[in-house]
């Protein structure tokens, strides 16, 4: 069954937000299509962190090699949702 | 929220783009555990670095080492001592792959019908008095004469506190045969006397520092923002240490919190199978080391906390290309 995205995104957004303690931003004001790599300045050590969060709270596991696709709250959401719907 | 776009306007962002997607990759190679000269205060030596493996000699070893050093993800091969030319057949295992650095005192020609664009980075450590005190021998002499006009190549001027004062005419002397330079400090590893930093000598050498990148800015590869924090230790109001160093070997790391670092990093000895602790010596203080791509590579991987201030940002931008430069990923 399809999971419900908007939902999943706001999540996302406010992982982001607490693990890489991100200052005047809350996950409704979030731009789900920020790059987040070039914009915020998200590196892989930054994913790593957040990935152990997602795999905790969704029970999947983001590959190492996937790291530099995830460039966006919107394609992180898809990315989750993509894994979910595969295990269902 | 700072983001990169908020904070710049549109020169710099346009620099920022030009950097942003390299993702640039290093690890540091011993290519051979000999050398032509004896530096004092050069770690390899005075930390027994070269007594820590018996380099490999089959070059076939080599070609397949540095292959797999590609499939582990490594897109720039730095490599050092002892005295790398004295291996020309080591050094092409890397350069017929990978974007590859070579570090080298200068007195043998890397022949460049064989390596034509292979950046060579030139070691000197002062004036004629100095090079002779420190390393037996006026180097420059010899290495301005192999190198002169390279478009490839650069010196790496490491300054000692009795050059405070006496630069200028080294970077004159660098320009004068047509090669750009970038500079230093000498960490004194072995004590020498009178070579080692105090706190009153590095306020007055970052501000030489400084004049000399706004007198030759066509030859001084630098910004202010390096020579702050290679003077002052200090970055985003933090002290360099082990806590904090980018340049631990990966294997090696078991840091905990794990600061941020260069991603799967490895120094290499020369039998390629033994790794060092980190870029430079394992006997060395952390907190007092002076490594100058230690701590350039320390504001790299520290983005984030650089997407502060457009000042902040924009010194993160000018660190960057000039690591960028010295590699080549960007023309001078």
């Amino acid at each position: 069954m399809e999971k419900d995205i908007s939902g999943t995104t706001l999540r996302i957004a406010q992982i982001l937000i607490d693990e890489l303690k991100l200052e005047d931003i809350t996950p409704e004001t979030f731009d789900p299509d920020l790059d987040l790599v070039d914009e915020v300045g998200v590196d892989s050590m930054d994913l790593a962190t957040v990935a152990l969060v997602l795999r905790d709270e969704y029970g999947i596991r983001i590959d190492e090699d996937d790291y530099p696709k995830l460039t966006t709250v919107r394609i992180i959401a898809e990315y989750i949702n993509n894994k979910l719907n595969s295990d269902d | 929220m700072k983001t990169v776009s908020s904070l710049l306007d549109e020169r710099w962002y346009e620099r920022y783009k030009k950097i942003s997607k390299l993702n640039i990759r290093s690890s540091i190679y011993d290519v051979t555990d000999h050398c032509n000269l004896r530096c004092k205060g050069c770690f390899f030596f005075s930390s027994d670095e070269h007594k820590a493996a018996s380099e490999e000699k089959d070059v076939s070893k080599w070609h397949t080492f540095v292959e797999k050093e590609m499939a582990r993800g490594v897109n720039l091969a730095i490599l050092i001592g002892g005295e790398p030319t004295l291996c020309l057949d080591r050094i092409e295992a890397f350069y017929q792959r990978l974007p590859t650095f070579c570090a080298t005192n200068g007195l043998i020609k890397v022949p460049r019908e064989r390596f034509p664009d292979m950046m060579v980075g030139i070691s000197l450590w002062g004036s004629q008095e100095d090079e002779i005190l420190l390393r037996g021998k006026d180097t420059f002499k010899i290495s301005s004469n192999n190198y002169a006009g390279d478009p490839h190549a650069y010196y790496l001027y490491t300054i000692t506190p009795k050059q405070l004062g006496k630069t200028e005419q080294i970077i004159k002397n660098v320009e004068g045969v047509g090669l750009k330079v970038h500079m230093q400090l000498l960490s004194n590893d072995e004590g020498v006397d009178g070579f080692s930093w105090q706190p009153e000598q590095l306020m007055d050498i970052r501000a030489e520092m400084d004049d000399m990148l706004d007198k030759y800015p066509q030859t001084v590869i630098s910004s202010k923002y390096y020579h702050e924090i290679i003077t002052t230790g200090r970055m985003l109001g933090r002290p360099f240490g082990w806590s904090e160093c980018p340049s631990v070997t990966i294997t090696h790391d078991n840091r905990t919190p794990q600061p941020k670092r260069l991603t799967n990093f490895i120094r290499w000895a020369s039998d390629l199978k033994t790794t060092h602790r980190c870029c430079t010596s394992e006997t060395r203080d952390c907190s007092t080391c002076k490594d100058g791509a230690a701590h350039m590579s320390w504001v790299m991987v520290n983005k984030r906390g650089h997407i502060r201030t457009t000042r902040d940002l924009q010194n993160w931008i000018e660190v960057y290309e000039m690591f960028a430069k010295l590699y080549q990923f960007i023309p001078w």
